[in-house]
């Protein structure tokens, strides 16, 4: 995953609260494999009639080329599924300005690079508000966690470690990896405190699990 | 000493060190993957990667399980055969269609022992929470924590605040622990939880069964909350001794003896605490399309022109998305057909109470039954509760996640209203323009019977006259 600092793009309102992931993405989407793209799943329910074709009036239908999604409180709570990510992402979104996220997906974005900026609830209803006749160009800086929309900036509120972890693409497996000491030691002394840590089925694997890291 | 909390206790135990940043890096104890690792497993096999321990990862076929013949499509198919090739690959026991253990993976868990006090447990899935009714730490991740947890058998994890859902009374009679998390989440919002994790504390969560404390920390993320506990007692001992991955005579003691110092100290704080009287909790159902849109049953749907500001929107959209009438008695509301079963309410205590409802009873609308488990299936064979599922005109099917989700196949159809002892009410969970109303499974039975909600203390009351 790459990291990047700053986004300009295209901002469209989705004024609505507890956009879930269900709504993200509708279940039955979910076995496709993710080479194939989800980003014409994004939103699928609410962007297309049952016949398929687009719902005119929503705001991603008229602005295909959006990359910042402004919504309003709890968004992305529900299901754990990335996918709901994937098709943010896929379809081209960047960041998501929302007065609250679900813990799960706000986790799942830092993962895939996407922005879960925070913002008080009244900046984001007065975003809402001014996109109301159209998109606008925002610009987003990571690095001083603020948002231009128009001649307003709007500060947003991102965990120290997901701002770095966005800035730098880190992979958490690569992170971890320099750690294998510290896990070997770790699981040595857990598994003599709380052998039933181990599964009582499982007991050849009480001695040692396979040790990955090294390989 | 500075009082520690169950969350404290659990944390401290899992903390293989912490960054300076503040991020811990956290021991898992049990993995479980579903046909959804998918991803996960695709991103380690990308990189070449071996999974770190096999011995503590299980895989088992739920989401996209059939509950009737063989899975609905060529698609579906190829989920299941993909979790059983991913896990075969790598030397992970799975619980496919096929083995007798088969079933949700929250109703597996615990029933084969593999959820125990104390431990970290990890799923790809939201419902992870309920877990924690046994006093371990137990949460949802993503696919790509997924991956990291196969590989490394690691988590990354900021720890977040601690909050008490303190519970004191009594539950009345047809009034369970479904009611219970609703009423919490109806008072608090779908994020009212958000950043914490939740100890569920107090008399009446202390007289819960264990089927019941899974319940009630199975929704904690419908509140918002990614963790919800209970501390152990004998109740959770009695229930996990002697399941099949239970430690046995040797450790038993020792482990018993350890879970019974999990429970928070009597002065630990908490970042919040709130707290709830079980005894004026009525049964609850959903109108609208979060969780937090509940009621008691006894209440009238909600009139947008009574609130302001964007709660009056979302209720309006709700009531449109939903086809119902502000001010109308929820019991005028007239199901099209029923739904027991999912992570949150199909273990036996469930069908049991919902048999109560339907014993001698015909349902008026169609409906399916879905134990949580192959076990829990059978177990209520031998108790007769399928021939009155049956006998009353509902279909009992197979195990899995079914109409929850709506991965399977089973769904429900366009406009279409279901009374469901499910967790989510959102727009399409069930199927697309699917209207849900959540609720327990004794009223989802009662449900049944009339055609419409219905307050099961009525039919309940007329059950002791019988």
């Amino acid at each position: 995953m790459s990291g990047w600092t700053t986004h300009t793009g295209l901002a469209v309102a989705l004024d609505r609260e507890n956009v879930d992931t269900d709504q993200l993405i509708p279940a039955r989407f979910m076995s496709t494999p993710r080479s194939e793209g989800y980003g014409d799943f994004l939103l699928h329910d609410m962007r297309k009639n049952s016949d398929g074709t687009a719902v005119s009036d929503f705001p991603l239908n008229k602005v295909p080329n959006a990359s910042i999604l402004v919504s309003r409180r709890n968004f992305g709570s529900g299901s754990s599924r990335e996918a709901a990510v994937y098709a943010l992402v896929d379809f081209g979104i960047s960041v998501v300005i929302a007065p609250s996220f679900g813990d799960i997906f706000a986790s799942n974005s830092v993962n895939n690079g996407l922005l879960p900026a925070r913002v008080a609830e009244a900046d984001a209803v007065a975003a809402i508000a001014k996109l109301a006749d159209g998109p606008q160009e925002v610009s987003v800086d990571l690095s001083d966690k603020t948002i231009r929309l128009g001649n307003t900036t709007l500060e947003f509120t991102l965990d120290d470690v997901w701002q770095q972890k966005l800035i730098n693409g880190w992979d958490d497996i690569d992170l971890t990896h320099n750690h294998k000491q510290a896990i070997a030691a770790f699981r040595a002394q857990h598994v003599q405190q709380m052998p039933w840590a181990i599964p009582v089925q499982q007991n050849d694997f009480r001695s040692a699990g396979r040790d990955t890291v090294s390989q | 000493m500075t009082a520690r909390r169950l969350l404290d206790k659990l944390w401290d135990a899992h903390e293989i060190l912490r960054r300076e940043d503040g991020t811990s890096l956290l021991w898992v104890d049990r993995h479980l993957v579903h046909e959804g690792s998918h991803h996960a497993f695709a991103k380690i096999a990308e990189r070449g990667l071996p999974v770190a321990e096999p011995g503590l990862t299980f895989g088992v076929a739920d989401h996209y399980a059939p509950t009737r013949g063989g899975p609905a499509t060529h698609a579906i198919a190829r989920m299941i055969a993909t979790l059983e090739a991913n896990t075969a690959k790598h030397g992970i026991s799975c619980f496919g269609l096929d083995d007798p253990r088969q079933g949700i993976v929250h109703v597996i868990g615990p029933e084969q022992g593999l959820t125990l006090p104390g431990l970290l447990i990890n799923c790809g899935d939201s419902h992870t929470s309920t877990h924690g009714a046994f006093g371990a730490l137990a949460f949802g991740i993503g696919a790509t924590e997924v991956a990291h947890v196969l590989a490394t058998q690691t988590v990354w994890q900021k720890k977040p605040k601690a909050m008490r859902i303190n519970v004191t009374g009594v539950l009345g009679p047809g009034v369970g622990a479904k009611d219970l998390a609703l009423a919490w989440i109806a008072k608090l919002g779908a994020d009212g939880a958000r950043g914490h994790a939740i100890e569920y504390t107090g008399p009446a969560v202390r007289s819960l069964s264990m089927e019941g404390r899974m319940t009630l920390c199975n929704l904690s993320i419908e509140g918002g909350g990614r963790f919800g506990m209970i501390a152990p007692d004998e109740t959770t001992f009695a229930y996990v001794k002697g399941r099949p991955f239970a430690p046995n005579a040797e450790d038993w003691d020792r482990a018993v003896e350890v879970w019974s110092s999990l429970a928070s100290d009597a002065d630990s704080d908490f970042e919040a605490s709130v707290t709830l009287d079980a005894s004026e909790i009525a049964p609850i159902v959903t109108w609208g399309t979060t969780p937090e849109d509940a009621l008691p049953v006894t209440a009238t749907v909600p009139d947008p022109a009574r609130m302001t500001g964007s709660a009056a929107e979302r209720a309006r959209n709700a009531l449109d998305y939903m086809g119902l009438t502000a001010g109308r008695a929820l019991t005028e509301i007239v199901v099209d057909q029923v739904f027991i079963g999912s992570c949150t309410n199909a273990r036996i205590e469930d069908l049991r109470a919902a048999a109560v409802v339907l014993a001698g009873r015909r349902a008026k609308v169609p409906g399916i039954v879905s134990p949580g488990s192959q076990q829990v299936k059978a177990q209520a064979e031998a108790e007769g509760l399928d021939r009155i599922f049956t006998e009353a005109g509902l279909d009992w099917v197979g195990s899995g996640c079914s109409m929850c989700v709506a991965m399977n196949g089973d769904h429900v159809e366009p406009g279409k209203r279901c009374a469901s002892t499910t967790n989510r009410n959102f727009r399409g969970r069930q199927g697309r323009g699917s209207r849900t109303h959540l609720m327990s499974p004794a009223m989802v039975a009662a449900a049944a019977v009339t055609g419409h909600l219905t307050d099961v203390r009525e039919l309940l009351k007329e059950r002791e006259v019988a």
